[in-house]
């Protein structure tokens, strides 16, 4: 055989495939991200990351593809859990990814106060735009008008702006991707890995549901992201759309770039005020 | 050892310290905020963390994070917080996290009266969560109980990879005496490094848990919440895994029950009437019986330290044979459910003692009068 290994497949758990995800999902192209920014990195295996999930189609990304250390939690709850362990395992790069559901609905609180904890967690939020593990329910993020399970006559409810809500809070790093600006996705994550390495640091993927949004909108996958390429837009240009243009587009980037210390470092410093030592 | 004067609050503080604790998450609540304080305080001076959540859904699941990344971690709560964490406590069953939950119990149900003792979260400690799941609940009764069952709380959590609650009131929780406190207990860790050959989950003996294995040495434990074989992986649809694996969880809770059932027995060896109860409760009880024994009356006490699991063969021995048994407790009714089944198949009488609300507590002059009605002295 001289075909090379797919550079994804050395991260994840051969035993598992193929994964459950439905044909043409985007969670494939946000763990091909993840893969790539890791080997691009050197990373050679991921015994010092340890992943956090939730419930939630984008949550078996990591549990139990990804071969690493992975803790699978209750609905909602990936960001306490991953508090808890980054607090006791600082060495660790600690890694979230669950969905808009999890993280916006039913974890909103953990996630906003680890933002303004400045929490050293990455937080990866796959904005799949409904709940897709319960047959496509509306979610916080449900653009308005979208026809779901449960507003058949159309979303009346206006969407959350997750990354533009964490902007404003005190997070190191915010970003948003759609999954058509792949080269860009994989950047920013090695760009958390690297030069923005503390801190809370959340990238929303924008990657809808292929059964619940797609097909229900008529599109293959590819059509799909042929569309992104033209809605996903940067921030620089969003900004200049008028408010009715503003709904037909996303705007993506990195919207917040900063290294102040985390957390942890500030709970070092409290603890030798207190006259201990953490965790040495 | 120091002799400290604390409330049963502080004293359990002292003895998660002394157990070893070195991670605390919590969330501000009446009556149990001391606990908080005291690990404010004293944790960061140690090297440890605390860290105040945002509410207790957060608590709860830091603290198994915490417990699943290698410290022995705590979190303490009252009523109302108690429920939120109750989905927590059901996770931490199905990873078996080794973690201390301490609910210092106020009147409810709801918000109810915050400041006021009560026993009324018996059987939401036990049952509190949805499916099959088995925890510990310890109930002291004084300071002193407070700081020496917390210890043994660690320990139980430890060895068996299972949430141990520690159910304290009010009137533990604030009242104030003086506590022999450890400064370093015996508590054995189950943290081994689980080689990669050999499953995560799984244990040869039922009355064991597995170890628990670190994170970050490069095995790439699966951890999860849903139905999952003994390496971890899920399985949400076969009858055998999901069954063997709730079976496993009961079993090493359930067939340790003969180590697990703690109590103290005090009064007559043959009584006329016997009293069973816990936690604050029991001191009235106790001076009842001092004061029936005085007036002639054969008195006994049996004193649970443990709420669950309980052996109901052996509570009947401990009894002995009396005419009538009194269940005093600060609720409308919960243990006497247990004292009911140990006592009705030989047709003697159970009566419940209850009363709640306002901060009133049960008298020893009340249960003597009670007592002498039952027995129709």
């Amino acid at each position: 055989m001289s075909k090379a290994k797919h550079f994804t497949r050395e991260y994840v758990r051969e035993e598992v495939l193929p994964t459950a995800f439905c044909p043409g999902c985007y969670n494939g192209v946000v763990m091909n991200a993840l893969a790539l920014a890791f080997k691009e990195l050197g990373v050679r295996d991921l015994r010092n990351y340890v992943f956090v999930s939730g419930i939630g189609c984008s949550s078996w990304i990591p549990s139990p593809y990804i071969k690493a250390d992975s803790v699978h939690t209750l609905h909602g709850r990936a960001v306490a859990v991953a508090t808890g362990i980054k607090l006791v395992r600082p060495d660790l790069n600690v890694v979230v990814i669950a969905g808009d559901g999890d993280l916006a609905a039913i974890g909103g609180n953990h996630l906003i106060h680890a933002a303004r904890r400045n929490m050293d967690l990455i937080v990866i939020m796959v904005n799949n735009l409904v709940y897709g593990m319960t047959r496509g329910q509306q979610s916080p993020t449900t653009p308005h008008g979208k026809v779901t399970l449960t507003t058949p006559y159309g979303n009346f409810e206006m969407p959350f702006d997750i990354a533009g809500l964490l902007t404003h809070t005190n997070a190191n790093y915010v970003a948003r991707w759609c999954v058509s600006n792949f080269t860009q996705l994989k950047e920013s994550i090695k760009e958390v890995l690297t030069k923005y390495s503390r801190g809370f640091r959340f990238i929303e993927v924008w990657a809808p549901c292929i059964t619940y949004v797609v097909r229900y909108e008529g599109k293959t996958p590819g059509e799909k992201l042929k569309e992104m390429r033209e809605v996903c837009v940067p921030v620089s240009k969003y900004e200049g759309l008028s408010g009715e243009e503003k709904v037909k587009y996303v705007a993506v980037g990195v919207f917040k770039k900063e290294d102040k210390p985390g957390f942890i470092e500030l709970y070092r410093e409290y603890v030798a005020r207190a006259g201990g030592a953490h965790n040495e | 050892m120091r002799k400290l004067l604390l409330t049963g609050n502080e004293a359990v503080a002292e003895g998660a310290l002394a157990a070893g604790c070195n991670f605390y998450a919590g969330y501000p609540i009446t009556p149990s905020s001391e606990i908080m304080h005291y690990m404010a305080r004293e944790l960061p001076k140690r090297g440890g963390v605390f860290i105040q959540s945002e509410d207790e859904l957060a608590a709860i699941n830091m603290v198994i994070g915490a417990a699943l990344a290698g410290a022995r971690a705590m979190t303490a709560t009252s009523g109302p917080g108690f429920s939120l964490m109750q989905e927590g406590i059901g996770y931490a069953v199905m990873v078996e996290a080794p973690i201390v939950v301490v609910d210092v119990m106020r009147a409810g149900p709801a918000t109810g009266q915050a400041t006021k003792p009560a026993q009324g979260d018996v059987m939401q400690a036990r049952w509190g969560r949805h499916g099959d799941q088995y925890v510990v609940v310890l109930a002291p009764s004084n300071p002193q109980e407070a700081h020496d069952l917390t210890i043994k709380a660690f320990a139980i959590a430890e060895e068996l990879r299972v949430p141990v609650v520690v159910l304290t009131d009010e009137f533990v929780g604030h009242g104030r005496e003086v506590v022999k406190v450890s400064e370093v207990a015996e508590v054995p860790s189950r943290r081994v490094e689980v080689g990669p050959q050999e499953a995560p989950f799984y244990s040869p003996d039922p009355r064991k848990a597995p170890p628990l294995s670190p994170l970050g040495v490069g095995h790439y434990l699966l951890v999860t919440g849903s139905t999952h074989n003994e390496w971890g992986y899920r399985d949400v649809h076969r009858f055998e895994t999901h069954f063997k694996l709730v079976k496993r969880l009961k079993d090493k809770v359930w067939l340790n029950k003969d180590k697990l059932f703690m109590y103290e027995v005090v009064g007559d060896e043959e009584p006329e009437v016997l009293f069973i109860t816990y936690g604050s409760v029991a001191r009235s009880a106790k001076t009842a019986v001092r004061k029936l024994r005085e007036a002639g009356v054969r008195a006994r006490l049996v004193r649970l330290k443990t709420l669950w699991p309980i052996d109901v063969p052996e509570l009947r021995k401990l009894g002995g044979e009396p005419r009538a048994v009194v269940v005093p407790e600060l609720n409308l009714g919960q243990l006497v459910y247990d004292v009911e089944r140990a006592y009705n198949p030989f047709e003697v009488p159970v009566v419940h003692y209850g009363k709640v609300g306002g901060g009133i507590p049960i008298y020893p002059s009340e249960l003597v009068s009670k007592v002498l009605e039952v027995l129709k002295k």
